[in-house]
């Protein structure tokens, strides 16, 4: 099978932007991998387009030029990006097509998301009397595991400095003032354990990348990255997931993350003492603590010592959420994985800037995590 | 002076409770496989069977965790007072049944813990422009129900 590289990455930056519609974002966005890959529009023979807020992202084509190109629309909750970025590869992998593009945009209103919990397929009482929340689940989730695994609050409070901090160095993040531990455990309790401070926003952004056959790579560039594996699951009966009135008793059963980051490693050839560099979904700072050991990264309960000893900064010995992550970049949906796979690739081609990770990564890896209850692992390499 | 109260949805517990039917979440179970589900479902998530009957869930079980609400949800889905108090929620273990998401009568998570035992109430958590109060189900720490039940034998 014909392998899927990575050759060119565009990120539109991630904020507030008044006025400026996703569509437009994600057209600069295009712009830019393309830009970076070297290559036109017109060259482009099939894509996937993710979106949350925009009805037929498809239509982004009207911007970029309407060249008859498939491109086609997908959402997976917050998992989209990571949709979009395994189906572009496996339209090369199949021989589809040469050249493909991954696209995220999304434009989302101020503060938590609200819906009609029937888009969810479930009943009405369950929003009317309050329980409809996905902060709810992280709280509760985080609160879980910090009595089973000794996680501590300041624990909570150093992923998330860790990740502003590292947002700051990053031109394109929309939080970037850094803050230490203490101000952060001194932001209002918004979900018990959870602060203000702990938790990403939506907000509004784009990304794209371009792909290529393997064996065409060297026409475009000298520092093309593998897309070794792509994984999505969705959740197992047993598993406590975010949006769920209840659940069956019984023995515990892993989450979808658990899952994917399995299958992606198998797929890859590549286990999780190979990753060089990680992103992984921080909803908030409870949900990076747990996605480490869902991802096998490390043993349950392990975090509070790794993140003492500053294994996962820049620099550490598996930095996590080099760019800042959703706490420092915000969520758009659509956008975010490519957001995360962007950063990957500037770390794998050794372009981070102040962000650079020291040494000479080959590995990098990514995962989403949303409602409900649906996970996405990309692993990278060079 | 008595005050009008109405459940927030038919079907969801016994209405109204009274001594020959006593609150209860109102369930369903499988009947192919046996599988409980909570609100009631008509298609098993496990073995696919369309076919159930229904089941009224213990009244007791355990805190599994919990969190609380310090901030007033979007409205809408929710329709509580605009004056906001804040609630906790949580998840309780039904033994041999399942794990039922709950507001907890108890806000203050200093006095709750993973573990402790905890029975079934009802909250108004809304009161309409009429005065009806909208009644849901809720969880309170046993220690917290006792209490409150002689309290009111006593008055
Ligand atoms: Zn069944």
């Amino acid at each position: 099978m014909t392998e899927a590289v990575i050759i060119g990455v565009g990120l539109h930056p991630f904020g507030r932007f008044p006025g400026k519609p996703a569509m437009d974002m994600g057209a600069d966005a295009v712009r830019l991998a393309l830009a970076d890959a070297g290559v036109t529009w017109p060259q482009i023979q099939g894509g996937y387009v993710g979106s949350f807020e925009v009805a037929n992202p498809d239509a982004i084509v009207g911007k970029l030029g309407l060249t008859g190109v498939p491109l086609r629309g997908v959402f997976n909750g917050c998992a989209t990006a990571g949709t979009a970025v395994a189906l572009a590869a496996r339209a090369i992998e199949t021989g589809e097509h040469d050249l493909t593009i991954a696209i995220g945009l999304d434009k989302h209103p101020r503060g938590a998301f609200a819906a009609d919990p029937s888009v969810a397929g479930i009943p009405s009482w369950y929003g009317q009397t309050g329980l409809f929340l996905t902060t709810h689940f992280f709280g509760m989730k985080i609160n879980r595991y910090m009595h089973d695994h000794g996680i501590s609050h300041d624990t909570l409070a150093r992923v998330a400095s860790k990740n502003f901090r590292n947002a700051a160095g990053n031109e394109k993040a929309w939080r970037r003032t850094p803050l230490t531990p203490a101000e952060i455990l001194a932001s209002p309790v918004l979900n018990h354990p959870l602060r203000q401070y702990m938790y990403c926003g939506p907000d509004e952004g784009a990304a794209a990348l371009v792909l290529c056959r393997a064996d065409q790579a060297h026409k475009y560039t000298s520092t093309p990255v593998r897309i070794r594996s792509t994984s999505l699951r969705s959740r197992r009966l047993g598993a406590f997931e975010v949006q769920s009135p209840s659940f069956p008793v019984g023995e515990p059963v892993v989450s979808p993350t658990v899952d994917a980051a399995r299958d992606a490693y198998e797929r890859a050839g590549i286990g999780p003492e190979d990753v060089d560099v990680a992103q992984l979904q921080d909803t908030d700072a409870g949900s990076e603590i747990i996605h480490m050991a869902e991802n096998g990264l490390c043993k349950d309960g392990e975090q509070e010592r790794l993140i003492a000893e500053g294994a996962t900064e820049i620099g550490g010995r598996l930095p996590v959420n080099t760019d800042g992550g959703l706490l420092g970049n915000g969520e758009p949906i659509g956008a975010s994985g490519l957001r995360q796979i962007h950063e990957i690739v500037l770390q794998l081609r050794g372009t981070a800037g102040t962000r650079q990770i020291p040494g000479t990564p080959r590995v990098g890896y990514t995962h989403l995590y949303g409602a409900p209850g649906v996970s996405a692992v990309t692993i990278l390499s060079t | 002076m008595t005050t009008a109260q109405r459940p927030v949805a038919e079907g969801l517990f016994t209405w109204p409770p009274s001594a020959s039917e006593p609150l209860r979440l109102i369930g369903s179970e499988c009947t192919a496989c046996g599988l409980v589900s909570f609100p009631a479902a008509s298609d098993c998530v496990r073995c696919a069977s369309d076919e159930s009957k229904t089941r009224l869930l213990a009244d007791s079980g355990t805190l599994w965790t919990y969190t609380t609400q310090n901030f007033r949800p979007p409205s809408p889905p929710y329709d509580g007072p605009e004056t906001f108090e804040p609630y906790s929620v949580g998840y309780v273990e039904l033994p041999g049944e399942l794990l039922v998401e709950a507001r907890l009568t108890e806000p203050d998570p200093g006095k709750l813990r993973i573990g402790q035992d905890m029975r079934l109430t009802l909250v108004p958590y809304a009161v309409r422009d009429d005065g009806t109060e909208v009644m849901t189900f809720a969880f309170a720490p046993v220690e917290e129900s006792a209490q409150a039940e002689s309290a009111e034998e006593a008055s």
